[in-house]
């Protein structure tokens, strides 16, 4: 390490991407620090559903496709080294999942997409179509209307705020130092990095930024670029009920404290993160479609997150040609995608100083033209 | 359209029903919701059916009640009781619960006069069966005729001597009265009775209460400096601490009280701006001398924005709706600064007393932040203080972080039960300021609605809060 | 023991608490209706299987939290007693 650094590698951002890393860096003894703004910041790691979820991702890309299962059985044996240090059960489970049609059309066309990103797959996605009466047997209460289901046995959920809070833990067990402030400004000088934060300065070799939408303006000061957007999903969230739901669905999971968590919503509204009742409602008539008896069961809070998006919905791993030692990371799969990040990403940024060829395609590079 | 107001109140205590009787003089539509059954709030409860004949035992604020109740009534208000807010925006739509259906409303102005709730009392032990609060023992008194027999009396301030002395008069047996105020706050309390300007009758009332617990059989102890609650599920004991020295009474019904806080989360749901109230120790919905709040068509006045008694409240509510009818050109500006001027005199008067109580009253911090870190500090989800404490070592700031970590906050009750005593306990542990830790992001619904009922709303075209 | 300080000359109405019949007056919540009856376990909670019962009556602490014709989570303090009404206790739902 640089004598003039107080630390081997700076993670700015402390959300689920953020200490995914953090954690992956300081588990290969890294002298790491995660810096982390205050309890008002704008955390999409706070708005998470909390799904570990493989089917119908990367329809255009295969290589997303292949990374998310891959990330996806790497899931268990992150989740025994998260519990073995922490002792957080973070509520893993990964008995599949359901996507749920609500009419022949869509049944028809998951079939289709289902089937392309099989044959296109080199880690061997499989799935299998369940119609009314066979998703019957799996959901009991499933309502009348619902014509079928796609289930992928990769599919899984954990709590993704325990999942926050693990991260965390095991990030300070390691010897990683939290710290609480916004970053204004970083300096690269020539073999280190100055990271302006409100307290004072502080130096490292290398500086991952995984800070959600501050990722824009601090990526040109490494020599990157990102260009993201926001997207708002809405969820509701339940009273406890007795558990009924044995798999998480795209649409509906039972937290392991017996809530349902019920979305969602892809909207355009600029960085608003509050609800709105016409999107609350469709949702509601979407789940009660699905469950008939969820009529009689209460809501008792309504929240709005931002996925933070790119133009082509994949994620960003760059790494600075300019400014060797700096990446960026950008994702809306902070959950799914926590054991590459904690595991790969890591691995690949202390011992290779740079990303695999496997990765270029996801480089901010792609949007250049 | 028939359900377009001028004016939306909830809340139909006496902050509401003096705003309403008011209102209702001039040519205005107005709409009254209210969760109770009937009219009254929490103070005036039951007023209209109990036929104890106990009844004048509740003392002249109780009677009086009758009075403004009988004034709402002949008011022409469309008055809806059993009806649950649970959506609120800040243009003046307002969705409510009634008979398990969803109605839909919309007024010009809102004026929102939910009252007060207990302010937490977090000891160890207070969420074992058998533990209620003072409010509760009055609700079951005026309500249901019940009285809870040999319980223990804890706390402080103003409706815990009321009770007590309720219970007293009425014969029902009360096992011991334990008073929590500390001796300092006597002193400290002391110089502000020159604020009260002459108006002692308050003060009287108060000396009177408790001289009459204290002559009467009733074991009185005050000057207390820790208590604990024991029992296995249910409660089979308390204990008090007093001069370094823990002692017992056994006992199967504790009531606690340490004064009352505003009910904010309806309020901070539609945006509200909020203030800390640092001689009440509490939240306040930040309004200007109209009670207009923030958000141009929203007004917060009563208990819901400030504490300050029944009569205070009703006088609030009256300003209110003056200015309420100002802005929707009922009447001039000029003509309100004019009909308020008795009322805010004697709104003056009844807050004249406030900086007495609220100094005598204020609760001791080893009540408001717990030091076993067994106690439980969030109901709903068991939530205890060393959780918190160590989700603050984790690095959370606030109690949104916290929330996140612990759950806490994350019940039913949306944080109404634990909002207050988690800020302080991270304020106290980062040795910082209540407002620098602020306070839960509320969200909608005010209060749970069926997703059956969700779906039936009728759309609305709303900014998102 | 809580008690009735005053007869109340309302209505009668029957209701079951665990399939055991109790005499109520209208005007009761179930909540006060219960507590006279002697009954001070309403529920057990998810988080820790803990007793709870009324806490502060007028809801705002959830704690009352009963079945009420097979419907969970109904607060007791908050609904008005009915002819034949059958309440039972919540037990803790993840159980």
């Amino acid at each position: 390490m640089n004598k003039m650094c107080d630390f081997d590698s700076i993670v700015i951002g402390g959300g689920m991407i953020g200490s995914s890393i953090a954690f992956g860096l300081a588990k290969q003894d890294e002298k790491v620090a995660m810096i982390d703004e205050g309890d008002n910041a704008l955390r999409a790691a706070r708005g998470n559903f909390g799904l570990i979820w493989v089917q119908g991702k990367g329809e255009k890309n295969s290589s997303y496709a292949d990374l998310t299962l891959q990330s996806a059985k790497k899931w268990p044996k992150f989740n025994n080294e998260l519990m073995a240090l922490t002792k957080i059960d973070i509520g893993f489970e990964q008995k599949g999942g359901f996507d749920f049609c609500l009419n022949q059309e869509e049944f028809d066309e998951r079939i289709i997409l289902l089937k392309h990103i099989a044959e296109n797959s080199h880690e061997q996605f499989s799935y299998e179509m369940f119609n009314h009466d066979e998703l019957a047997k799996k959901l009991p209460k499933i309502g009348p209307e619902v014509v079928g289901a796609s289930y992928s046995s990769w599919d899984g959920h954990v709590n993704p705020l325990l999942l926050l809070r693990s991260l965390h833990k095991g990030f300070q067990e390691l010897g990683g130092k939290l710290l609480t402030h916004s970053v204004s400004d970083i300096k690269y000088n020539d073999s280190y990095f100055s990271v302006q934060a409100k307290n004072g300065v502080i130096n490292s070799n290398k500086v991952i930024l995984a800070a959600g939408f501050s990722n824009q303006n601090l990526a040109p000061k490494i020599g990157l670029k990102m260009s993201l957007f926001p997207q708002r999903g809405q969820i509701l969230v339940t009273e406890k009920i007795k558990p009924f739901l044995d798999y998480p669905t795209g649409l509906i999971r039972q937290t392991n404290e017996g809530g349902l968590l019920l979305g969602d919503s892809h909207e355009d509204v600029g960085f608003d993160d509050g609800t709105n009742l016409q999107t609350m409602q469709q949702i509601a008539q979407r789940v009660t479609t699905i469950f008939p008896f969820l009529r009689d069961v209460k809501m008792i809070r309504a929240w709005g997150s931002l996925r933070i998006l790119t133009d082509d919905r994949l994620p960003i791993y760059d790494y600075s040609k300019t400014c060797p030692g700096a990446y960026t990371v950008s994702s809306h799969s902070g959950v799914t995608l926590a054991p590459i990040h904690a595991l790969d990403i890591a691995s690949y940024i202390v011992k290779d100083g740079k990303l695999p060829i496997s990765l270029n395609c996801f480089s901010a590079e792609r949007f250049n033209d | 359209m028939n359900n377009h107001y001028d004016i939306i109140i909830i809340g139909a205590g006496p902050a509401g029903m003096s705003a309403s009787c008011l209102a209702s003089k001039y040519k205005v539509k107005i709409l009254v919701l209210d969760v109770a059954i009937s009219p009254g709030g929490q103070i005036f409860r039951a007023v209209e059916t109990n036929q104890s004949s106990h009844k004048q035992k509740f003392g002249t604020n109780y009677l009086n009640g009758i009075k403004l109740v009988n004034k709402f009534r002949k008011c022409s208000i469309d008055y809806q009781s059993r009806a649950k807010v649970w959506h609120l925006s800040e243009n003046g739509e307002v969705h409510y619960l009634k008979d398990n259906k969803t109605h839909f409303v919309k007024a010009k102005h809102i004026l929102i006069t939910t009252g007060a709730q207990e302010r937490p009392f977090p000891v160890t032990g207070w969420t074992l069966n058998g533990v209620m609060t003072a409010g509760a023992a009055q609700i079951l008194l005026k309500e249901s005729n019940l009285g809870i027999q040999n319980a223990v009396f804890v706390g402080t301030g103003p409706l815990l001597y009321l009770i007590a002395h309720q219970y007293l008069m009425m014969d029902i047996p009360i096992k011991a009265v334990i008073d929590t105020t500390p001796l300092s706050n006597y002193f400290r309390a002391i110089p502000k009775i020159a604020g009260l300007r002459g108006n002692y009758n308050e003060i009287y009332k108060g000396i009177k209460w408790i001289g009459d617990i204290k002559k009467s059989n009733t074991f009185f102890i005050n000057r207390i400096s820790d208590l604990r609650i024991l029992g296995d599920e249910e409660v089979n004991a308390i204990e008090y601490q007093k001069n370094g020295q823990w002692n017992k009474i056994e006992c199967e019904h504790v009531l606690l009280h340490q004064g009352l806080v505003p009910e904010i989360n309806i309020s901070l749901s539609v945006g509200c701006r909020k203030i800390w109230n640092q001689q009440q120790a509490c939240w306040n919905i930040d309004v200007d001398k109209w009670f207009q709040s923030s958000l141009p068509c929203i007004s917060v006045a009563g208990d819901a924005s400030s504490i300050s008694g029944a009569v205070a409240a009703a006088a609030s509510g009256k300003i209110a709706a003056l200015n309420i009818l100002a802005k929707l050109n009922i009447i001039t500006a000029k003509n309100r600064d004019q009909l308020a001027i008795p009322i805010h005199k004697s709104l003056k008067t009844e807050m004249s007393i406030r900086t007495f109580l609220e100094t005598l009253f204020n609760p001791i911090s080893r009540f408001r932040i717990p030091n076993n870190n067994d106690t439980i500090v969030c109901r709903c989800e068991e939530v205890s203080a060393g959780e918190i404490r160590e989700s603050v070592d984790l690095g959370s700031k606030g109690p949104n972080q916290t929330k996140s970590f612990t759950r806490c906050g994350m019940g039913p009750c949306q944080g109404r039960l634990c909002g207050l005593t988690v800020a302080e306990i991270i304020a106290d542990q980062l040795n910082c300021s209540i407002e620098e830790v602020g306070y839960y992001r509320i969200r909608p619904p005010v209060t749970p609605i069926t997703l059956g009922e969700l779906s039936t709303t009728k759309p609305t075209v709303t900014r998102s809060n | 023991m809580i008690k009735r300080i005053d007869s109340l000359k309302s209505e009668m109405i029957r209701i079951y608490f665990e399939d055991k019949l109790i005499y109520a007056h209208k005007g009761d919540t179930v909540a006060s209706a219960l507590l006279e009856a002697g009954v001070t376990h309403f529920q057990n909670t998810t988080s820790r299987g803990s007793q709870r019962g009324p806490f502060c009556m007028m809801g705002v602490c959830f704690d009352c939290l009963v079945e009420i014709d097979e419907q969970p989570n109904q607060q007791a303090c908050m609904i008005n007693v009915y002819q034949e009404m059958k309440i039972k206790r919540q037990a803790n739902l993840l159980k």
